[in-house]
């Protein structure tokens, strides 16, 4: 009975911390400029903490160690780039330069984003068919291949008229054109990528809590004994990985919405890594370290150390500071993380409540330290 | 005759390119042998190597340059496998994996930050870098060099392993690690041998590699290091030989798509055929029966 209080209590306050963050976004959004660097690191480190928990449901609950996700993503990114585009944009000669264009639809922002979820999904049930017998090492090669052959693949000359080729593909929906539903006001940009983002990965977190979610962690702890249980191995991997590829399609196509431009070349094996290292940074198998991560890693990378690149910035006359330096001592930062704390941030925990309160009974254990050394030296004088 | 001119080019640079790529594939197969772990920043080194040359050749004669390259490859394999591989030993093999895209991640952003984002053009080695006619066929001369280098270096390395007491520890190790350790064999330094020599090939495989393509960027790793790992698995991971000739195989393949204008499918294809064989044939194409890899 306790304990089913404690979980209401907890269910509330997560819905008010929810609230409160987005009542605080809009404000934000309302009064400062849209300009500021701090909107555009939100942006992005939402859209890439969607893809981080996509691929943590694959990699850290199924245990299915992929590498896959850039080429969903592009996926995404396209579908939703070519639904999306006007028809006037598509017939004309600003996009489409040396093709003419197949797709004579255009859709609007939800419908694009919900389908470039379901053809991302499609094609990774298509894939997961042969890939996902595989293991470990092999499934990663594998889906690794196949991120470089839809890579391929959408830059194929005769895929042009669909995809454009190698060009860029802009001039479709992006965030500036999203508006407040039955009016033209402009709809808060950051505010409506929290909101995409936050429904996705509250659906994957009730995935993960349910009965298949379950069965998922079966089979990253053990799979022949998950299958001595009962449970359809097959069906339940090709059923995470098409999950993932969905929700990895609705980052890419939000991706896509955030750059206003889309070019295939961009999504290379190298924004896997990225993503992985998240993954990683966050806690293999922990949701909300994913989300924070991508928060932090997109937060350094794109802001708070850039002061290392400024050349203007050198002491003493060395010229170690320039264009770069950002990143290597970025990877060295990842490094570290990866060799003496692997197991990120949150490890395979997530946020409680229960924890907070406990941390502020007792704050980094000092009390019960206290009172161990108490009750030491207690004993030792009797 | 003139069928022979028209293709000649095109399997004499496979068969080059295919012997580049062996380089790089044998250092993949001997790691995977041991460690069971894909070395994802094997392709790095590989271009740190040309990096290390265009810097090096820069302000020291060739003579000099080249040995230097070799020592300081071998010496960044070496720490690599210290600093980032030997503290997971005993850690699930999936953390050593992130470990290795993580070194992979630090070495191209390294370069990055010393090329300052420039490819940066690769020396012209004298002799190597000479046009030959052959059979009125017109190529550089290190086409016709590497595939005799190559079968040189894997026949000497062969040997190396098959007659030498390292070679002995390295089949021990990668047939049964734990054993080897109640053996006597020093594990580490053995593991470390492996890095040595494959960091020694892929310098030597860089220098043909790029005398070919005359420029380097930090990324020019990335790609022909997965394919070289490709290679080696759709040869059948483990041995050598095999390996050599998977990567002959994928590197003449992809000359000829190359040369029939399908560029852009050249790494797809490679990916395409992995796929295939792994699902086929799940010990590569010249591979044993006995496997646990699917």
């Amino acid at each position: 009975m306790e304990l089913r209080k404690d979980k209401k209590k907890d269910a509330l306050c997560t819905a008010v911390a929810l609230a409160g963050m987005f009542v605080v976004l809009l404000v934000m959004e309302l009064t400062m400029k849209s300009t500021s660097i701090l909107f555009t690191v939100l942006k992005k480190g939402v859209i890439y903490a969607l893809v981080a928990v996509s691929m943590n449901l694959l990699n850290g609950f199924t245990g299915l160690f992929s590498l896959g996700q850039a080429g969903f993503m592009l996926i995404g990114a396209y579908t939703y780039s070519i639904l999306s585009m006007p028809v006037s944009v598509k017939m004309g000669e600003s996009v489409y330069k040396y093709y003419d264009c197949a797709i004579g639809i255009e859709l609007g922002i939800f419908p694009s984003l919900i389908l470039a979820g379901i053809i991302a999904a499609v094609f990774a049930a298509l894939i997961g068919l042969p890939v996902l017998r595989l293991k470990s090492d092999y499934l990663a090669i594998a889906t690794l291949g196949f991120a470089e052959i839809l890579r391929a693949f959408f830059q194929w000359d005769a895929m042009g008229p669909v995809t454009n080729g190698a060009n860029v593909l802009r001039q479709y929906k992006d965030l500036t054109k999203v508006k407040i539903p039955f009016t033209s006001i402009p709809f808060p940009p950051t505010l409506f990528c929290f909101l995409v983002s936050g429904i996705c990965i509250a659906i994957i977190v009730l995935l993960i809590n349910s009965s298949y979610g379950r069965a998922f962690k079966a089979i990253r702890d053990d799979e022949i004994a998950a299958e001595a249980m009962g449970i359809n191995l097959f069906k339940h991997k090709e059923m995470s990985f098409v999950i993932s590829s969905f929700f990895a399609g609705i980052s890419g196509a939000m991706l896509a919405m955030f750059q206003y431009t889309v070019q295939a070349a961009q999504f290379k094996t190298a924004m896997t890594y990225e993503i992985l290292l998240i993954v990683v940074i966050g806690g293999i198998g922990s949701i909300t370290g994913s989300c924070i991560a991508s928060f932090l890693f997109i937060a350094c990378n794109e802001w708070w150390l850039r002061f290392l690149d400024e050349s203007s910035n050198n002491i003493l006359g060395l010229n170690i500071l320039r264009s770069g330096f950002r990143k290597v001592v970025f990877s060295i930062i990842i490094m570290i993380i990866v060799l003496f704390f692997s197991k990120g941030i949150m490890g395979e925990r997530e946020f409680s409540w229960e924890r907070i309160r406990a941390f502020f009974r007792d704050p980094f254990g000092a009390k019960s330290r206290r009172a161990k050394k108490a009750a030491a030296s207690e004993g030792g004088e009797s | 005759m003139s069928f022979l001119q028209n293709s000649l080019p095109y399997i004499l640079a496979g068969i080059s390119v295919g012997g580049q790529y062996a380089l790089i594939a044998i250092g993949y197969t001997m790691v995977y042998g041991i460690l069971r772990l894909i070395n994802f920043a094997h392709g790095d080194v590989f271009m740190a190597a040309g990096m290390f040359m265009v810097f090096l050749s820069a302000s020291l004669p060739l003579g000099v340059a080249v040995p230097l390259v070799l020592l300081l490859t071998v010496l960044l394999g070496f720490l690599i496998e210290r600093a980032a591989y030997k503290p997971l030993r005993s850690a699930p093999r999936m953390s050593v994996m992130i470990s290795a895209i993580g070194v992979s991640y630090l070495l191209q952003n390294c370069a990055l930050y010393f090329t300052g984002g420039l490819a940066k053009v690769y020396p012209q080695l004298p002799w190597l870098s000479d046009t030959v006619t052959i059979f009125g066929a017109v190529t550089k001369r290190v086409t016709l060099i590497t595939p005799i280098l190559t079968l040189l270096l894997v026949i000497g390395l062969s040997l190396f392993i098959r007659y030498t007491k390292v070679g002995m520890a390295m089949r021990a190790v990668s047939k049964d690690f734990e054993t080897a350790r109640l053996m006597g064999i020093k594990v580490n330094s053995v593991i470390s041998m492996t890095f040595i020599i494959g960091s020694l090939l892929a310098a030597v495989g860089s220098l043909l590699y790029f005398t070919n393509y005359a420029s380097v960027t930090p990324t020019s790793g990335g790609m022909p290091g997965l394919k070289c790992f490709v290679a080696a698995v759709i040869g059948g991971t483990g041995t050598i030989p095999r390996a050599v000739l998977g990567a002959i195989l994928n590197g003449i393949c992809e000359t000829i798509l190359k040369g029939l204008g399908w560029t852009t499918f050249s790494d797809a294809f490679t990916f395409a055929l992995l796929i295939v064989i792994l699902l086929v044939k799940p010990t590569g194409l010249f591979g044993e029966k006995a496997t646990d890899k699917v």
